[in-house]
């Protein structure tokens, strides 16, 4: 039910890794979670980020949450619609509910992410 | 963690997916269908909220109502049988113990906050001493159903055997509701027109399918939070505390001075004349940023925090209220610090939302 094509954080981020950039935004499980989203605030291009180091908060009506870097880099691009239209991440968390595009520092870090199959077992356990 | 505590429809709650969370040691709903798809409901239509966590002090005797006016700062004189008032339960500083809805029915019932019950209890209990009066902790019996919204009239009526046009704000009365006895008052924390339904605990399940099948959908403590916010009214433990008096609050309507002797009174006789050092103020966010309990308040005045913070579904912006020293009046610029960061805010009136047509016919 997670898209395999994604590496995923115990935080609940997905990255997509294309070439030399990586995309990133929250999972369905997250976006399901947190409810109605209504305020993202996300870096600046240029900025950089340690892998797991808090790059974005993320609020539903009810609570504050803190996103955390899947892997080190620098910002190349935030979804400036995303904070226009912070609802995004709820309708769309794959695609149109992106938050940011990076340029990662090394693709080794991935080793430390979890795979779909990986992420699926970690949110069975927290559903039960 | 020790075992909370469930109202008698837990299982209904659990059963259709409700999200439950601790709330002053309950285990109680938070969420159904979504908080913004329930509160909305409620502004437009109508949901109902299982309060059962709320608790329930019955107060018999003699001298129930010398002891009600010493107790609480209003006149319970002048409540007369059949009706309700928003009270307030001070120490001798003059702090708030806790708010509560006083009714009038046969005998005395004060209404109190789930977190507040045993303190409250024990306050009460030392200020009984003196009166020959009987309270009576009638929580575990109660539950207590909120059916809120414009179309809570219209939507309950088909299930009620009391003409529910003909009860009044405030008004209590005994009906058959679903088949069961219950008290019916027209109250609630929501800022919109409603009922508030006492029922014995064991008939909550078979009266909570009645309103599921007539279309009432639930709603979680979530949405009564963003519902009370909007409607400016204070949550005891953030906008009211035993260190709050009711001056501060701007709930001084809700304090006689003239009805005669009450735990309190002296101070609030000071308070009242030298005008309280800090005033409960609305603030509404220029930008996008979300107000939350506890940040920073920084006015021309002085400084504050704020005491109760969030979006606001119905203002689609965020919204808090929070105590600030001195005098500041609508339009004036303060600055909320969020993570870190000043954010600008305005000062508005309270409440931030007040329903059309607040005077409805069955008014008086």
């Amino acid at each position: 039910m997670f898209p395999d094509d994604l590496r995923y954080t115990r935080e609940h981020e997905w990255v997509r890794i294309e070439d030399d950039q990586a995309t990133v935004g929250i999972t369905e499980y997250a976006q399901d979670e947190l409810g109605d989203i209504v305020y993202v605030e996300l870096p600046k291009a240029g900025e950089k980020f340690a892998q797991m180091e808090t790059f974005a908060v993320i609020e539903s009506v009810k609570a504050v949450s803190d996103l955390y870097c899947p892997l080190s880099g620098e910002i190349l691009a935030a979804n400036d619609e995303l904070v226009a239209s912070p609802e995004l991440a709820n309708e769309s968390p794959y695609a149109d509910g992106w938050m940011i595009r990076i340029r990662p520092a090394s693709l080794e870090e991935v080793e430390n992410l979890m795979t779909a199959a990986e992420y699926e077992a970690l949110v069975s356990g927290l559903r039960t | 963690m020790s075992a909370l505590l469930k109202t008698p429809l837990y299982h209904a709650h659990v059963e259709v997916g409700a999200r439950m969370a601790e709330f002053a040691g309950w285990d109680m709903p938070v969420q159904y269908a979504g908080l913004m798809e329930e509160h909305h409901a409620v502004r437009n239509s109508v949901a109902v909220f299982d309060v059962s966590h709320m608790g329930e002090i019955a107060v018999t005797g003699k001298d129930a109502v010398p002891f009600l006016q010493n107790v609480v700062t209003t006149n319970v004189g002048r409540l007369r049988q059949g009706r309700s008032q928003y009270t307030l339960i001070c120490n001798e500083r003059g702090g708030v113990i806790e708010d509560a809805i006083l009714y009038h029915h046969d005998g005395y019932l004060l209404v109190v906050n789930a977190g507040n019950k045993q303190a409250v209890w024990e306050w009460l209990s030392g200020v009984a001493a003196r009166f020959e009066v009987d309270l009576l902790d009638r929580s575990d019996e109660y539950a207590l159903l909120a059916v809120q919204g414009p179309e809570a009239e219209r939507s309950l009526q088909p299930l009620c055997d009391l003409d529910l046009q003909r009860l009044r704000r405030s008004r209590v009365r005994p009906a058959v509701l679903a088949g069961r006895g219950v008290l019916v008052a027209r109250t609630g924390y929501t800022g919109e027109d409603g009922f508030e339904i006492f029922m014995a605990a064991y008939d909550a399940p078979r009266i909570w399918d009645g309103l599921m099948d007539a279309n009432i959908p639930p709603a979680g403590l979530g949405a009564r939070n963003t519902l009370r916010l909007e409607a400016g009214m204070a949550l005891h433990g953030n906008e009211l505390s035993p260190e709050i008096n009711p001056f501060e609050a701007s709930l001084e309507r809700f304090v006689d001075m003239e009805k005669g002797e009450f735990v309190g009174r002296e101070s609030l006789v000071d308070v009242a004349a030298d005008g309280p050092d800090r005033l409960l103020y609305g603030f509404r966010m220029r930008g996008r940023a979300i107000p939350r309990d506890g940040y920073g308040i920084k006015a021309a005045s002085g400084q504050g925090m704020v005491t109760s913070g969030s979006y606001s579904p119905t203002l689609q912006v965020g919204i808090a209220m929070g105590f600030l020293p001195g005098s500041l009046r609508r339009g004036d610029d303060v600055m909320i610090e969020i993570r870190g960061r000043d954010h600008e805010a305005e000062i508005v009136d309270l409440p931030f939302y007040r329903r059309e047509n607040e005077r409805r016919p069955g008014a008086r």
